[in-house]
């Protein structure tokens, strides 16, 4: 008998770094898109820190897309 | 081409039923948590997952050219007769944990069943020990940690990043993460639980001469069993949707977010490096690490030490059940007729006990939770009316006549405890109103699960703020 420790361990590390980098990049787009720029009373300049979060989010949501796209064909694959 | 047999109709009607019950047993697994954060509403979810099982099961061609997968020795002589002794056993597995509400891996049931049929008409040689270990019981158990850490560290880092963010902002997006990743794990589902009754059929069919070894499966074959599962998932198995979306722990979306997208990960990083880990364990074990992963989240170990003891009891009890099976199917005609006649009974008998307490999409999210969401210290007095409820119940059901009432009484709030989980206390005192009915005939379907987890989970709710925090 012998059981693939190798194998298991590859599984073990993919699935860590892959569930939490996705998470990660996911939670990032999700506080991108959720700033608000401090409300009414804020300077103008924070509209470009909003615009700044919101190209970051939709990077994240990118390559978290890629990811769906990839699970996908390993799936069809 | 020859045609086909009776036996032959029989074993492919038997195998679309287990597709059917794999169906309603793995909803869970995929929309549990999408279900009880409220990202999708229950029958929604399910028509979704549906859905992606039907496409999952067109999307690969793929098919599983073993039955077993190298468990038992399929050359020492695999009869029709055999497979559906084993489906019979799987079915009736699948059925007794349904009614429990545990969520129990439909493969094993079915590999469970392939080994006590051979055990019984081949002999011991006729099972591979070894494949037993490392293709059943080496995945499963290293499923729940694998897939439990990761969607613990992602759970840890999403609230750690999003701690000073408003809840409000950010749910639409926890949702959306939710969904794509349950879709992922509905396709993947699709795609190997469908293919394994697909693969039951076709080799059914060429050990019966119908199709050439080696041919593809026919098209009917490939819309029946995608059919037969997307059926199942709809119907929806919401006993086991309610335990592990809200029995193991209360979940946030963004719990709910972590947990899927561990397991989606899981299945597929597992499957394609070459060590499938099991679904259904993989599935629990994220929901149990997302429990673990948010400060302040109760963990109810009783709900889990009795999906535990399901998964260790699965390969045996389906074993137990096909190796009867076999003893009758091996006499003949008559022996398949009385094993069809009796999985029928028992199919019909589950469906009556589940009508007792029925569990639909109306009511999967609505026992065991607060009013609102529960905050972080909700949870800890949650467990102390619980603890109270149940010898108040047992009180309850024992007025009317204490005599002839009490132990089924007792028996009743043993079985509110092991089925229902501190949470449940709501539905502790409905338990007793029946407790005449309710008490006297789940114990002899329940017995195997229950009777080794029942002390578990007592002990588990008598103490107060029972073993809680993460």
């Amino acid at each position: 008998m012998s059981i693939d420790w190798h194998a298991l361990g590859t599984v073990f590390a993919v699935t860590l770094l892959s569930t939490v980098g996705l998470v990660g990049i996911f939670t990032l787009g999700i506080l991108g898109m959720s700033r608000r720029g401090g409300g009414e009373s804020a300077a103008p300049a924070r509209g470009g820190a909003v615009a700044l979060g919101r190209t970051g989010a939709c990077l994240c949501f990118a390559a978290c897309a890629a990811a769906v796209a990839y699970g996908i064909s390993l799936i069809a694959g | 081409m020859e045609h086909i047999t009776l036996l032959i109709g029989i074993v492919i009607a038997t195998a679309l039923v287990f597709d059917f019950t794999n169906g309603f047993h793995d909803t869970a697994n995929a929309m549990a948590t999408t279900i009880s954060t409220g990202a999708l509403a229950p029958r929604i979810a399910v028509a979704m997952s549906a859905v992606l099982n039907l496409v999952g099961a067109f999307l690969s061609v793929e098919v599983a050219k073993t039955i077993s997968g190298g468990i038992v020795d399929e050359s020492a002589g695999i009869r029709p007769a055999m497979i559906f002794a084993a489906l019979v056993g799987a079915i009736v597995w699948n059925l007794v944990t349904w009614l429990a509400g545990l969520p129990s891996s439909s493969s094993h049931a079915l590999f469970g069943g392939l080994i006590g049929a051979t055990l019984v008409s081949v002999g011991t040689h006729g099972v591979h020990g070894d494949a037993v270990v490392t293709k059943v019981i080496v995945p499963a158990v290293a499923a729940p940690f694998v897939a439990g850490l990761a969607a613990m560290l992602a759970t840890r880092l999403t609230y750690r990043l999003g701690r000073n963010t408003d809840p409000a902002a950010t749910s639409l997006g926890y949702r959306a993460g939710q969904i794509a990743s349950a879709g992922l794990v509905s396709l993947a589902h699709g795609t190997n639980d469908a293919q394994k009754t697909m693969g039951v059929i076709t080799l059914t069919l060429i050990t019966g001469g119908v199709i050439a070894p080696g041919s593809n499966p026919p098209l009917w074959v490939i819309v029946s069993a995608g059919t037969a599962i997307a059926l199942g998932t709809y119907i929806g198995g919401w006993r086991i949707i309610r335990t592990v979306g809200h029995g193991i722990t209360d979940i946030q979306p963004q719990q709910g977010f972590a947990a899927q997208t561990g397991a989606a990960a899981t299945i597929l990083a597992s499957s394609h490096l070459g060590f499938a880990l099991s679904t259904t364990q993989v599935c629990t074990g994220s929901v149990l690490g997302a429990g673990l992963g948010r400060k302040g989240a109760a963990i109810r170990w009783g709900t889990a030490g009795r999906m535990v003891a399901a998964w260790a009891l699965t390969l045996p009890a389906a074993g137990l059940v096909a190796g009867a099976a076999t003893l009758l199917t091996d006499r003949g005609t008559w022996g398949v007729t009385v094993v069809g006649a009796i999985g029928l009974a028992a199919c019909a008998a589950a469906r009556t006990i589940s009508r007792r307490r029925p569990v639909t999409h109306a009511n999967v999210n609505s026992v065991g939770l607060p009013a609102e969401p529960a905050a972080t210290p909700v949870t800890a007095p949650q467990q102390v009316p619980a603890a109270g409820a149940v010898p108040e119940a047992a009180e309850t059901g024992a007025a009317p006549a204490p005599a002839a009432v009490r132990p089924s009484a007792a028996e009743a709030a043993a079985l509110a405890a092991s089925t229902a989980g501190p949470a449940d206390a709501a539905r502790v005192p409905g338990t007793a109103d029946a407790t005449g009915a309710a008490g006297a005939e789940l114990p002899a379907v329940l017995d195997p699960v229950r009777a080794p987890v029942a002390p578990a989970a007592v002990a588990a709710v008598t103490p107060p703020p029972a073993p809680t925090t993460a």
